[in-house]
């Protein structure tokens, strides 16, 4: 028997009602998550990447198309996807203010139907992980931002989802809260790998960090998806290396590193031909595949020249976007959900 | 940072499996979650012991003193202390129930009261629950103040009919509460008007400060609509019984009429969540914070 998709959509759009004129928010998105994928949308405010988990949390109708998670129709069997999910947005403050972090994650375990006593355990045993140990007796109103997305975090995990859906959860935190969010998502899915995340981020190295696969999306529809490696080929076919030299290979330098097998081009670093400095030479050296570099290698060393340093040069995800777009991340335009 | 434990089913679709047991508990529960809070709340800003009975008691102080000075029957004193306590469940219903979706969307928590897997009126029952336990407080605290300070003398010759038409009367009013927040949410975007709207003509109206009867013609709309004056009416009979204390219908009467109610409040307020949860999801207004 296949394996049902943890997260699946056909087709799916979205159009919110607005003056003068509807605004299209998605506009027929096809998607597979497969269980234990931990699946990155990527892409400007506005992208429509909220819309379509709104619509995933049963939370939204789709206007046309179908979606399921676990199995489970969106429409139709709300009940039980609502059973093995749960959500984590960024800048969340629910909750009431006038509970402790302690009480605060009991009252949300109840909404899960955990037993009183196990409720107290599991929330115990989230606030050591998340470490919110020194916040526990503390009200929530008091709490930092970032302990307040770590109780949040927490709050998520209580019912131990299946599909576990991340809006933009490190929305306005440090560099070091954002970091601790990420790592406790990573030990949170490798703990149980069946589990299924869905993320949706603008920021790069968060899709590129965590995703095991990844779907640019803008204006409300899907431009790319795959692997970050498999995104970054889209944009550079071949393989690009710096080289960093004592000197230039003898036997023709450039020219003559460029005429071997599978060197499409060897072009200093820097644009202005400057080189790393006065006792090095940069290079920038193009393959067709890595494969080739090896010849490289030792055709430099055969000429004299000492290899000071080696690095593969990576379209970013962000080089992807704008390949795709025509235009970055910046410039934005409003999203569906604002303008309805 | 381990320490994350591994799933118990197999699978999601096991997962996703519940049994009746489990669905019902886990809706006991929600009810329980929800009111928690409100409970915990008693404890937690004892501000509210000047804010929510010291400051109303004096208006149940300046009806006292009216009474006094018109040398009404001493029974009316007893009314207006019993008034005032019935007051705090509909300052409650009204600003801890009706306007509580409201502010609840703004804070994000309807969003996951919508994604959880409890059936939204167990939130709704929780809130009720929670709003009457803290407020039952409040009116003791009303009580006992009036009685000691004006002497009122009561005459209860069935505590337990009293008793039963003060919970018969809390269903419906908690169950208009639990309509209300639905309605709140669908009507428009000033909750706080909503509730001022509602608040004074119901003093008024409820008969609060004074013997239904006296409205005439009006109080059988009245007692058709609104579960606080039908059933203080009922509560001053039991209360003080005599000839001053004649109520507007029976005391058996009564108790059907809020009987009646209950049930139309709670189905009115099971449909009126049905659409509005469906409202929500078709036009994405109600769950988005910034809207």
């Amino acid at each position: 028997m296949p394996v049902e998709p943890a997260i699946q959509a056909r087709g799916v759009t979205r159009v919110y009602k607005a003056k003068p004129e509807p605004v299209t928010a998605l506009g027929g998105v096809d998607l597979d998550v497969e269980p234990g994928e931990f699946f990155g949308l990527l892409g400007p405010n506005g992208a429509g990447k909220t819309t379509l988990i709104k619509i995933l949390t049963t939370l939204l109708l789709p206007t046309s198309g179908t979606a399921k998670v676990a199995g489970f129709d969106v429409v139709t069997e709300t009940a039980k996807i609502r059973r093995v999910i749960n959500m984590v947005s960024g800048g969340e403050q629910s909750g009431y203010g006038l509970l402790t972090t302690r009480e605060q994650l009991w009252m949300f375990s109840q909404f899960y139907g955990l037993p009183t006593r196990e409720g107290w355990r599991r929330v115990d045993e989230l606030i050591g992980i998340v470490g919110l140990q020194e916040q526990r007796d503390q009200k929530v109103r008091t709490l930092s931002t970032g302990q307040r997305q770590k109780l949040n975090f927490a709050r998520g995990m209580l019912n131990d989802p299946w599909v576990l859906f991340l809006d933009e959860p490190t929305l306005g935190l440090d560099v070091g809260a954002a970091r601790d969010l990420r790592e406790h998502t990573l030990a949170w899915r490798a703990a149980a790998p069946a589990r299924t995340v869905l993320l949706t981020t603008h920021y790069m190295v968060e899709a590129e960090q965590l995703c095991d696969r990844i779907a640019i999306v803008d204006r409300g529809k899907i431009l790319a998806l795959g692997t970050p490696e498999e995104l970054r080929r889209r944009v550079q076919a071949e393989s690009i290396f710096r080289i960093e030299l004592d000197r230039l290979p003898a036997s023709g330098g450039l020219a003559g590193l460029a005429a071997l097998p599978g060197v499409l081009s060897a072009v200093p670093a820097d644009a202005d031909g400057a080189g790393a400095g006065a006792d090095r030479v940069a290079i920038k050296v193009a393959l067709a595949d890595d494969s080739a570099l090896t010849t490289v290698v030792t055709a430099v060393a055969e000429r004299g020249a000492q290899l000071i340093g080696l690095a593969k040069s990576e379209p970013s995800l962000e080089d992807v976007f704008v390949e795709l777009v025509g235009r970055g991340f910046g410039d934005q335009s409003d999203d569906g959900e604002r303008a309805s | 940072m381990s320490g994350y434990r591994g799933t118990r089913a197999a699978n999601a679709r096991e997962a996703a499996d519940w049994s009746t047991r489990r669905v019902i508990a886990n809706n006991l529960r929600s009810i329980m979650g929800r009111a928690f809070p409100r409970i915990i709340g008693l404890t937690r800003e004892p501000s509210w012991v000047f804010f929510e009975i010291l400051l109303p008691f004096l208006a149940v102080s300046a009806f006292v003193f009216v009474y006094r000075a018109l040398e009404a029957p001493e029974e009316y004193i007893g009314f207006v202390v019993l008034g005032g306590a019935v007051t705090a469940f509909w300052l409650n219903v009204v600003w801890m129930m009706a306007a509580q979706f409201y502010w609840e969307k703004d804070q994000g928590n309807l969003e996951l009261y919508f994604t959880a897997p409890m059936h939204l009126m167990s939130i709704l029952a929780g809130m009720a629950i929670g709003g009457l336990v803290m407020t039952s407080s409040r009116a003791l605290a009303v009580i006992g103040i009036g009685t000691i300070l004006y002497g009122v003398s009561y005459n209860v010759q069935e505590p337990f009919l009293l008793a039963a038409v003060f919970l018969l009367t809390m269903v419906p009013l908690y169950g208009l509460g639990m309509l209300f927040a639905s309605l709140f949410l669908l009507w428009g975007r000033e909750a706080f008007h909503l509730a001022q709207l509602l608040q004074e003509p119901i003093y008024f109206l409820g008969g609060v400060n004074f013997p239904i009867r006296a409205l005439g013609a009006v109080s059988g709309l009245v007692v058709a609509m609104l579960p606080l004056a039908v059933g203080l009416d009922a509560m001053r009979q039991l209360a003080f019984p005599g000839p001053v204390s004649q109520g507007l219908l029976p005391v058996t009467t009564e108790m059907l009429i809020l009987a009646g109610m209950a049930v139309i409040f709670l189905v009115g307020a099971r449909f009126a969540l049905a659409y509005l949860e469906h409202l929500a999801r078709r036009e994405g207004r109600l769950t988005l914070r910034w809207q």
